[in-house]
């Protein structure tokens, strides 16, 4: 694999939608290495965020600049897992082996690679099982092996325990950390302080569209530099 | 009320045999078209959902006119010979139930293309290839737009009338057989043909219905 993609600019990205603005010039750099997390209240504009760096959304101003500029390869390169993943009406194994034919997997590799990362997130008992009847915790297991299978340098996640039970999100968490010591640069957005504790180096917050603070994890906790990020830790909504 | 005879055999077959490939050629050109409206986003797009819409209510007569004139002697396509024949036949039906078709597929295809844009993108599915993960996705609620063609071909006596001519052996039909022995005053025959053709339509809608509800069940 050639150099990264890493790292991701925002040059003053904005983006509306139906005259509504729900990011409001925001400028970042995102680097390889610590795993970031987007804090915010509900609204605050994270998944929209995640969907602009990830090329999903057109911003309406601005630009997302990658350190690679072949759209392909910056394709392949990185993954996103969703609040509610989305599942094909297949076995959970060929959803995998799905997205390893979109990636150029050549055939014969497929399935054992997809088999490899069923594996990595406890599925392997499940393979064969249509991957729509799995639950919840399981669908979103599946979609992590989805992108674990893809070896991607950069995993987006927007809120991917929201869905479930305390035991399912543990599950789910785990994945995630293999994924950092395995290498990949992660960048979740959540409005869970717990989590973003957990697996988090570095917050960037979000507040109605504008990025108010960037801080390394420890130091946003303890010492938060704005009176809305230390409201929102202290767990108040900041503009009630 | 009436036997069940060689002739009356010939009738039912021909008519499954026209429906059929209606319905299998209409669902062929209908579904690729249905996904592209689903999928593509192109200026004039609602103009063209409109219109297909529009066009599941055509008139069967004026199906059967329009490919009467095309098929016939000095008609464009009057040198394959087709008029009054099975082939005209399917043409007709073919353009009939085409609409209906790719617009129920277009309808689900694009409910179901809302749930999966995002992760097929992501996936980095593009054109051609989203479009039949999409189609064979759906495949189980693509059968509902199959089997409402299958009705509206089965069901309709204009355009094989017209384009056909109900001619005895060659291309009378169930639908056309009923209106031929209304007229002449035989309703027991008529009336049986109208059973036969009704315990048709039921039997294939119910084993569609039942493969649907086994697939959904079994993949969710």
């Amino acid at each position: 694999m050639s150099s990264s993609i890493l790292p991701l600019t925002l040059d003053n990205v904005a983006y509306a939608s139906n005259g509504q603005r729900i990011i409001a010039g925001v400028s970042l750099s995102i680097e390889a290495g610590p795993s970031t997390v987007i804090l915010g209240a509900n609204g605050a504009g994270k998944s929209v965020l995640m969907r602009l760096m990830h090329g999903l959304l057109r911003p309406t101003a601005g630009r997302v600049r990658w350190s690679e500029a072949d759209p392909a390869s910056l394709r392949r390169r990185q993954a996103m897992v969703f609040q509610r993943p989305v599942m094909l009406r297949r076995s959970a194994l060929a959803n995998v082996v799905y997205a390893l034919q979109l990636a150029g997997v050549p055939s014969g590799e497929r399935e054992a690679q997809a088999r490899a990362a069923l594996d990595e997130v406890g599925l392997r008992h499940l393979a064969q099982r249509p991957a729509r009847v799995l639950s919840g915790g399981e669908q979103q297991r599946l979609a992590l092996a989805r992108a674990w299978a893809l070896h991607p340098e950069v995993l987006f996640l927007d809120e991917p325990t929201a869905n479930l039970d305390p035991s399912a999100a543990r599950e789910i968490e785990t994945v995630i950390k293999a994924f950092d010591a395995a290498g990949t640069k992660i960048v979740m957005a959540t409005h869970n302080l717990g989590q973003a504790r957990r697996l988090g180096d570095e917050v960037i917050y979000l507040q109605a569209g504008r990025v108010l603070e960037r801080a390394p994890i420890e130091q946003f906790f303890a010492r938060p530099a704005t009176a809305e990020a230390a409201a929102f830790v202290k767990g108040e909504l900041p503009w009630v | 009320m009436f036997q069940l005879d060689a002739e009356l055999w010939r009738i039912v077959l021909l008519s499954l045999e026209v429906s059929l490939s209606a319905v299998l050629l209409a669902t062929l050109l209908g579904l690729p078209l249905g996904a592209a409206l689903a999928v593509k986003r192109f200026p004039g797009r609602r103009g063209a959902i409109v219109t297909l819409n529009a066009l599941m209510g055509l008139p069967p007569v004026v199906v059967g006119l329009l490919v009467y004139l095309l098929l016939s002697r000095a008609g464009p396509l009057g040198e394959l010979g087709l008029l009054f024949t099975p082939g005209a036949m399917i043409i007709a039906q073919t353009i009939l139930i085409l609409p209906i078709i790719a617009a129920l597929a277009r309808q689900a295809l694009e409910d179901a293309w809302r749930e999966y844009e995002e992760q097929l993108r992501s996936l980095g599915a593009q054109g051609m290839q989203a479009a039949l993960t999409l189609l064979w996705d759906a495949r189980f609620s693509l059968i509902t737009a199959v089997l409402a063609g299958l009705g509206r071909a089965s069901a309709e006596v204009g355009a094989v009338m017209i384009v056909g001519g109900n001619i005895d052996g060659v291309t009378r039909v169930m639908t056309t057989a009923i209106a031929l022995e209304t007229s002449k005053g035989d309703l027991p025959l008529a009336l049986g043909l109208g059973f036969v053709l009704i315990a048709i339509v039921l039997v294939l809608n119910a084993g569609a219905q039942l493969v649907k509800e086994a697939a959904q069940r079994r993949f969710g």
